[in-house]
């Protein structure tokens, strides 16, 4: 149960003055119930790589396969594959249309053919997996707020039950605390049904934070792939890309040059604090 | 009297329903007063509807105060016969990139608000072609402006305001809608017009990292002034902060984090080398 | 893919044709389409197909750009070309199973394919050597005296400069909120028509909803730019007439003459 990317070459606009390669011979293994952040600067190739995940887009050569079987062969049903590697797109509240945010969140499970009673049942709990309360379930969408139209548009996906997870920078444009609240409800989300999740970010910090392997994508290749720490080592090699460790990395390095003995492989605050204070006591 | 005042500025709107019917009235910007001195950079931070656009609107003379006065270099905004003037001497730049590019080509996007203004057309390419210096974006004068990354894109903007000589820009969340790299391009363009043309910058974002190098700065919340100070005096607050939905760049919440585990460095850490600072340890090395 | 279609097509070269002011390009293009019209003999086409080469020469775009365009009419050429042949009384010239040809039919027909094709290729030259925006700066120097009759001249013009600009944007959009639906199982090929009617619902709402926030925004954006429509504005690119646009019109006219003299009276 896994998805494989075999030598996927992607080419757009093949044939034109236009061409050019946004993946180049990427070869990764997605095994089931991981906590994956994707990371890459804009154009980096990671959002034509995820869209490759759910067969949205075909490779141009290579082989994407999902639990064993091509999803290109002829006879595959790329439908099921769409509900069963649910996608999230940036800013995904645009493309909330229904009249009320319950009818929305159906129309997933309603495309894969269930019937009323089992589209609801998931809908229901779809919404309830994200946190919203039950009293907007019959408001407008365009009447929430931000964060709340966003739980619905992700809320529209997990209601087709998927085994993937793939989330197109979900806390883009919101404030600090929208942005944790999400992530955490992701977390949390995950926890409870065991799903993967790929999760794709700027934030080196946020990415630092919850995932359990990091994929860095530079010029359609992948560049790392590999644990936040010994990904984060490569912080040089990184800048050099455009990207960044997290800033308590860099915090760590200062601090070690300056005499006080920590380690410099630190990604998050609760690690730097209990480093910090182990080497004062000393 | 600054470039920008403001003395009880109150606005409400009033909600329908959708059969038009109201259902109340909602005071978006509550008894706002505010004075920003010309050539500082003031940094507006606040969760999303925290009222902080809605008062950015008010100086940009787009919304109008319900209660209140607002000014702009002296001229009241809601005297109709000043609202050129306030247009013209307080630029704005918006959220989104695509939607506030109106020409299909850089250089005559940024000569749109000369034109408005009836500039000459000789003087809106020389307007044109230092603004552009200005940002950096000169190289890229003859470009479709979709062409651009959204950092560029809102540098043109940024390019676009300079054009028409304003003495006060207005950055609306400029930074909401880019990646990492975008942020600082924008960030460092506004900076440079603080330092080099001092142009008085007022920045709205909920980007902490960003107001780091601001003179001053007020924290919105439900339509008012929650906090004012230097981003020192703000940054020392890490819990009133978190409870306004905002929160303190990595290096300041450790800072705390560490003090509150009883180690004695002061509150509002802003920098790596502060915290080393405070540490003790640079005085460690040169022993 | 949707963002193949490329609307009001420049064609990015330096040439004579490139240069001229949009008005001498406009003006130019109504005149040879009347000319087209007027002239009813074969040396008439000549010389309108002389004019036509000697333009699209000039202009250096290459020939297959040309051509490239005609795929689009090339049903509307097939249905004229058939009702003209199959349908003109006259002498008969072929006559099978129920259907016959007249020699007049023939000429008409020639004389209609030559016509549109000669249309379609001279208004291509004008889209391909203006660039969009010139082109409605052109149009709104030439319809300015309607002004004085309350037409909103300089609007309409800002209004189709502001079209052109956002149409990439929205074909972007289209294709991501298509991707995105497909995502959540959407399905926006199969089925009959009424069902794929209402399988845009979840496209077009969503696109509708964008482009009315833009549309916001945009005037937002333009206001705060002082922008008070088309009264105490200058512009950045006046357009001035010069040497080359005179001579341009002089030829346009000497031209006029030959098709009048020559595919109209003498012969």
């Amino acid at each position: 149960m896994s998805i494989i990317l075999d030598h996927v070459n992607y080419i757009y606009e093949a044939g034109t003055a236009m061409e050019y390669a946004a993946l180049k011979d990427v070869n990764l293994s997605i095994p089931d119930g991981q906590f994956i952040g994707l990371i890459g600067h804009t154009g980096s190739g990671k959002s034509t790589l995820v869209q490759h995940l759910n067969g949205l887009l075909a490779p141009s050569s290579g082989n994407v396969y999902y639990n064993g079987a091509d999803i290109h062969d002829s006879d595959y049903n790329r439908k099921e594959l769409r509900s069963k590697v649910g996608l999230v797109f940036q800013y995904p509240e645009h493309q909330l249309f229904e009249i009320d945010v319950f009818s929305d969140v159906c129309f997933g499970p309603k495309n894969l053919g269930l019937d009323k009673k089992e589209t609801e049942l998931r809908a229901y709990a779809a919404l309830k997996q994200v946190g919203l309360a039950d009293e907007y379930f019959y408001q407008s969408p365009f009447d929430l707020s931000g964060g709340q139209k966003r739980r619905v548009a992700i809320a529209g996906v997990l209601a087709m039950r998927p085994e993937v997870l793939i989330l197109d920078e979900p806390t883009a444009g919101l404030d600090p605390k929208g942005r944790d609240e999400i992530l955490d409800q992701i977390a949390k989300l995950r926890e409870e049904t065991g799903m993967t999740v790929i999760l794709v970010s700027h934030s080196m910090e946020d990415v630092a934070k919850y995932v359990d392997r990091i994929i860095v994508m530079n010029k359609g290749q992948v560049m790392f792939d590999n644990e936040p720490k010994e990904v984060f080592r490569h912080y040089k090699e990184l800048e050099e890309v455009g990207l960044a460790a997290p800033q308590v990395t860099y915090i760590m390095q200062a601090l070690r040059k300056s005499g006080l003995n920590v380690d410099t492989d630190i990604t998050t605050i609760e690690e730097a604090k209990r480093a910090i204070l182990r080497a004062l006591n000393r | 009297m600054g470039i920008i005042e403001t003395k009880d500025l109150v606005f409400e709107y009033i909600r329908r329903d959708e059969e038009g019917n109201v259902e109340g009235i909602t005071r978006a910007v509550d008894e706002v007063t505010l004075d920003v001195k010309q050539g500082d950079f003031v940094a507006i931070l606040g969760h999303n509807g925290s009222g902080k656009s809605t008062l950015a609107k008010h100086i940009n003379a787009i919304l109008y105060p319900t209660e209140g006065t607002v000014w702009v270099d002296g001229k009241d905004t809601s005297d109709e016969a000043n609202l050129w003037d306030v247009r013209q001497r307080a630029g704005m730049v918006f959220q989104n990139p695509d939607n506030q590019i109106i020409g299909q080509v850089v250089e005559e996007d940024v000569g749109f608000g000369p034109e408005n203004l009836g500039v000459p057309t000789e003087e809106i390419w020389e307007r044109v072609k230092e603004s552009l210096k200005a940002v950096g974006m000169y190289e890229f004068r003859k470009h479709s402006p979709n062409k651009l990354s959204g950092g560029q894109k809102q540098r043109v903007s940024i390019a676009g305001v300079i054009a028409m000589h304003p003495k006060c820009i207005v950055l609306d969340e400029p930074t909401a809608m880019l990646d990492p790299n975008g942020r600082k391009e924008v960030i460092r363009a506004a900076r440079a017009l603080n330092d080099v043309e001092e142009i008085t910058v007022i920045l709205i974002t909920h980007y902490m990292e960003e107001i780091v190098h601001a003179n001053k700065v007020f924290v919105m919340d439900k339509g008012k002034v929650a906090m004012e100070g230097t981003p020192r005096e703000i940054f020392s607050q890490v819990e009133k902060l978190k409870s306004l939905r905002l929160d303190v760049p990595q290096v300041t919440l450790l800072a705390h984090e560490l003090r509150k585990s009883g180690v004695a460095i002061p509150e509002g850490i802003l920098t790596c080398e502060e915290l080393v600072a405070a540490l003790g340890l640079d005085r460690q090395r040169t022993k | 893919m949707l963002r193949d279609i490329t609307l009001g097509q420049y064609y990015q070269t330096d040439s004579v044709i490139h240069r001229l002011d949009p008005r001498v390009k406009l003006v130019t293009t109504i005149f040879y389409i009347i000319s087209l019209f007027i002239v009813d003999n074969f040396i008439g086409y000549i010389i309108a197909g002389l004019f036509l080469a000697l333009i699209i020469k000039l202009s250096k775009v290459p020939v297959k750009f040309m051509v490239r365009g005609m795929k689009s009419i090339i049903f509307l050429l097939i249905i004229a070309v058939g009702f003209n042949l199959f349908l003109t009384p006259g002498e008969t010239a072929v006559a099978f199973w129920k259907l016959r040809i007249t020699w007049e039919g023939i000429r008409l027909a020639a004389f209609m394919a030559i016509r549109l094709v000669f249309l379609i290729m001279g208004s291509s030259v004008m889209t391909l050597t203006t660039t969009p925006n010139n082109l409605t700066d052109g149009m709104e120097s030439l319809l300015g005296p309607l002004k004085k009759l309350k037409v909103p001249v300089h609007e309409i013009s800002m209004m189709m400069s502001i079209a052109l600009r956002f149409i990439p944007i929205l074909l972007e959009e289209t294709d991501k909120i298509m991707k995105a639906q497909i995502a959540r199982g959407a399905d926006f090929e199969s089925g009959n028509l009424i069902k794929k009617a209402k399988s845009l619902v979840p496209l077009l709402v969503p696109l509708f909803i964008s482009a009315f926030r833009r549309a916001n925004d945009l005037a937002m954006a333009m206001e705060a730019r002082c922008y008070r429509g088309g009264e105490h504005r200058t512009k950045m690119k006046p357009l001035i007439y010069k040497r080359r646009d005179w001579l341009a019109y002089g030829a346009v006219v000497c031209y006029l003459a030959l098709c009048v003299v020559f595919g109209k009276i003498l012969l």
